[in-house]
């Protein structure tokens, strides 16, 4: 591997560059454009950093600005949000993970064919299934509910989880578990004492994935949670398009970067344990 | 056999069950009842008497559908088509040990961690007609720049092709990174030492041994274009008027904005209808390929 | 320690293989019983159901005088020592080998005491506290042994516990289960393909293939009288010597058969009566004769063997003798010789052929016949 740059090297260089900039341009023109004032704005352009830094666009998109009807900034809906996100997410992952260690070890007639029908459940368009789901929801009184929403999540959720969990328990010997029976120990008891000790790994990867997925959703939280509910993905969407007086596109970046925070960071912190799970899920399903 | 051990064969099952019957009850289920309201003549509200295909004639005689599914079918191989060169292109590039892998990587990665609706907000901004791209250009010296895609109906569908493959392109670089280091080394050096070249060897060895990783792709970007929803609604809203609408958002409006449900779940049934007819044979032709490259 | 009774087993699977058609084995308390075979033979599939990890299609299984087709594996007081050891990769060691104790609600004093024993008996003291990943793999092996004791279950079930290991560790650790065996009177079912395995270790060996047993019998009934071309063939290394020749029965009434080595024909006399080879006479039957039974006539002295003049095609020395391969009747037939009395390739050397424990098979049906 020879150090000095060939000409091959010094362009393979510059293009992936280019390419850096290609994917950090939106988040530095959200991030210069939320500190400008509007005078600076439409003076500016997009690339020109902010002259006289505000936090004042991100005040407003957190306690003031107007989403539709009402006018308290994102706040609300982020609490929303978070209240929303950890449940759907410990369930889903958990009941995943019970069906994925049933589907790797404890298999018994048909029980593959069950484990292909779960799985349509991840390629359907949810069009098809958000009327009947919406009219479910009212007559149990859980429409335009935090806990509806979470009962959404988790049912739609469970089949990528559990996909998650069974390739990952595949992977465990089957052996393992034959020595646990032989030495007495039953369905939960091997869970517990040997297959859950070695799920480390997978559960960060699921949890990371649930999280992102349920906290970006839109779809589900626009037909059955609009209104008090609302997680933050509507709540921005109803921010930015709301069409009263003069749009404020500083408060909207604003607004767009305190919904993209949670998600980020999370990436930024565990960044390559999501890597691993869109790789494993995707190259497996 | 006692009580004890015929409940303990059979827990294997019962932890099984709530989920099968949540998928049996919420998802086939639900199918058959979408599908059912289809073939009535519910409006505001559902009605259960049976009216045959009347919805779908209707559909297929309403405008705005058909300008639905002409721009699905533009998103689609735009979005697809660019998503797979850009990161063919990034996964071959970085593959060629690059100093600042990792943190190249999370950068092409990160816009699939944002929810759409941020990543349209942003591009919304970006392509701001008046004050996004266009005044940089402007400022730049290039006045006769003009850029109103996202105002212009004729346009207005490929902006969220530019958004779409913006968020999307980074993942496909990270499975065919994937696939590509997946690649026996030894064949590599055999080619090397017959004397092939390096683009050579990408085109006739390495592209080639990446099949299973294009249908992957392949499969979960149909997917991802054919749900198409919330990049749409945060961009243009399926505007200018309807010119950039696409079937999500039809259903969407029809269902539960203009009180048609019979003709929403027409139109979901018809989206149902694309992902079976894209998935299956993507499916199919993965499996004959894999048999064959034992 | 119990002993195990298996009668009329048949396993079907739900695609309708039948892998284990019709067993029946009696083993007595403290024996060491042996499954031996090649893959597909069944054998792993018996050993799986006698252990209640696979369930019974037909026939019955008892440990002791309990009928336990039925049991869950961990009411049959059984344990099993696996090809690849199955330690549980989050416990220590101690934890492994006490793990079934903990299940049963053994008080944790007494596991303490029973951990120490059993680490004591198998020297693994030393490395109670570490963890699978850290050992080494003869030490797994040990700690899988240990998890195995520590139960002192009425059944030992061995699958294929040395094919992961090196050749000199498989060799020490056959001799550390032999010893157990002997200090602990266990009764054992062990299963592998390893015909050297079987008979050093065995009591009693059971040799399948195809879901049927071929033969049960001590090592040395199967060694010397096989039942059939299967047995003969599979146990013994180098392995028995199988020659085509049709039988004829000379002037006198003695039977023997036709020998060509390059070309030559020389008349080998079979001890057997004629009036039980009449049946055969003119048609072709399989001679089966050890290595050890072709020998150079000085390490032969004494036993009545027949010297026939043979070429030599290829010789191997392994130290101790050294192995000459000849070809009669267009087989490849190999001899044992003392290294001082081998010839070259190429050359004849005078060979003594002792048919005291030779066998005859039928060429069509593969069953011992005399």
């Amino acid at each position: 591997m020879n150090h000095t740059l060939k000409p091959g090297r010094i362009v393979l260089y510059l293009l992936l560059g280019l390419f850096f900039l290609y994917y950090i341009a939106p988040l530095y023109v959200m991030l210069s454009t939320s500190f400008k004032s509007l005078d600076e704005i439409r003076s500016g352009n997009l690339l020109s950093l902010p002259q006289a830094v505000s936090f004042d666009a991100w005040r407003r998109a957190w306690s003031s600005a107007c989403t539709g009807t009402t006018c308290e900034g994102l706040q609300p809906y982020f609490w929303n949000s978070i209240k929303m996100v950890i449940p759907a997410v410990a369930i889903s992952t958990l009941v995943g993970a019970f069906n994925g260690y049933v589907f790797a070890h404890w298999r018994f007639r048909h029980s593959e064919i069950l484990f292909t029908a779960l799985l349509v459940g991840c390629f359907i368009p949810f069009q098809v299934v958000l009327l009947p789901m919406a009219g479910l929801l009212g007559k149990f009184g859980l429409a335009n509910t935090t806990a509806g929403l979470v009962f959404v999540h988790v049912v739609y959720g469970t089949a990528f989880t559990t996909l998650f969990f069974r390739n990952y328990y595949v992977g465990v010997p089957e052996e393992l578990i034959k020595a646990a029976r032989i030495d007495g120990a039953g369905f939960f008891l091997i869970f517990r004492k040997v297959v859950l000790p070695i799920s480390g790994p997978i559960f960060v990867v699921c949890v990371i994935w649930q999280f992102t997925q349920i906290w970006n959703d839109f779809l589900f939280g626009v037909v059955f949670a609009s209104g008090e509910a609302q997680p933050i993905t509507v709540g921005l969407n109803n921010l930015v398009n709301t069409s009263t007086g003069v749009k404020e596109h500083n408060v909207n970046m604003a607004a767009a970067i305190i919904a993209a925070l949670p998600t980020l960071l999370v990436y930024l912190v565990a960044g390559r344990y999501f890597v691993r799970g869109l790789t494993a899920g995707a190259v497996k399903g | 056999m006692s009580l004890k051990d015929i409940f303990e064969k059979t827990i294997p099952k019962l932890v099984l069950g709530p989920t099968l019957l949540a998928s049996l009850l919420f998802v086939y289920g639900f199918i058959l009842l979408t599908g059912y309201i289809s073939l009535t003549e519910s409006r505001m509200m559902p009605t259960f008497e049976f009216s045959g295909l009347g919805q779908y004639v209707d559909l297929f005689d309403n405008e705005r559908w058909w300008t639905s599914l002409t721009n699905l079918g533009i998103f689609g191989t735009l979005f697809i088509g660019f998503s797979v060169a850009i990161g063919l292109f990034l996964a071959i590039l970085l593959d060629q040990k690059i100093r600042a892998e990792g943190a190249l990587r999370a950068v092409y990665l990160y816009p699939m961690a944002l929810s759409f609706i941020v990543t349209g907000t942003a591009w919304k901004w970006m392509l701001n007609p008046s004050l996004g791209l266009e005044k940089v250009m402007h400022d730049w010296g290039w006045t006769a720049f003009h850029f109103d895609w996202l105002v212009n109906p004729d346009m207005a569908i490929y902006t969220v092709v530019i958004a779409g493959v913006w968020q999307s392109s980074g993942f496909v670089m990270a499975l065919f990174l994937a696939g590509l280091r997946g690649i026996d080394d030894d064949i590599i050096k055999a080619a090397q030492v017959d004397g092939a070249s390096l683009p050579t060897i990408y085109r006739r060895i390495v592209i080639p041994a990446m099949r299973p990783v294009f249908f992957s792709v392949l499969l979960i970007l149909s997917h991802i274009a054919i749900k198409s929803f919330d990049l749409v609604i945060a961009l243009t809203a399926g505007g200018p008027g309807n010119a950039s609408s696409v079937p999500a958002i039809f259903m969407y409006q029809f269902s539960f904005t203009r009180g048609q449900l019979g003709l929403g779940s027409a139109s979901a049934m018809m989206m149902l209808a694309t992902i079976v007819a894209v998935l299956v044979p993507l499916m199919y032709l993965e499996a004959r390929s894999n048999k064959a490259m034992r | 320690m119990s002993s195990l009774s298996i009668r009329q087993i048949r396993k079907v699977y739900a695609n309708g293989v039948e892998v284990l058609k019709g067993i029946d084995i009696e083993v007595k308390d403290g024996q060491f019983l042996i499954l031996v075979g090649g893959s597909g033979s069944g054998k792993s599939t018996l050993l799986n159901m006698i252990a209640g990890l696979e369930s019974v299609t037909s026939g019955e299984i008892r440990i002791g005088d309990r009928v336990v087709n039925d049991l869950q594996p961990k009411d049959r007081d059984i344990a099993m020592v696996f090809q690849s050891y199955a330690l549980y990769p989050s416990m220590t060691v101690r934890e492994n080998i006490a793990f079934g104790l903990g299940v049963k609600k053994v008080p944790k004093r007494e596991q303490a005491e029973i951990v120490e024993r059993v680490a004591q008996t198998l020297q693994i003291t030393h490395l109670l506290d570490r963890r699978p990943a850290q050992l080494s793999g003869g030490q797994r092996q040990r700690v899988a042994m240990g998890r195995a004791i520590s139960r002192q279950p009425s059944l030992f079930l061995f699958d294929e516990p040395l094919s992961n290991l090196d050749a000199k560790l498989r060799v020490e650790m056959r001799a550390e289960i032999k010893r157990m065996h002997q200090r602990l009177k266990s009764t054992i079912v062990y299963v592998t393909h390893d015909q050297i395995e079987a008979m050093t270790m065995g009591d009693l060996i059971a040799v399948m293939k195809d879901g049927v047993v071929q033969q049960l019998g001590t090592p040395q009934e199967i060694y010397d009288n096989p039942a059939n071309l299967f047995v003969a063939g599979f146990i013994g290394s180098p392995s028995m010597n199988f020659i085509t020749a049709e039988v004829a029965i000379d002037a006198d009434g003695a039977p023997f058969i036709t020998l060509d080595n390059a070309a030559r024909k020389m008349r080998l006399k079979l001890p057997f009566e004629a009036a039980r080879l009449a049946p055969y006479a003119g048609r072709p039957v399989i001679l089966g004769i050890r290595p050890e039974q072709i020998t150079d006539v000085d390490t032969a002295h004494g036993v009545a063997g027949q010297a026939l003049s043979c070429l030599v095609d290829l010789v191997e020395p392994t130290g101790p003798d050294t192995l000459l391969t000849i070809t009669l009747n267009g087989a490849p037939v190999t001899c044992r010789a003392h290294p001082r009395e081998a010839v070259q390739p190429g050359q004849t050397m005078v060979l003594s052929f002792n048919l005291s424990k030779a066998t005859l098979f039928d060429p069509t049906s593969g069953e011992r016949i005399l």
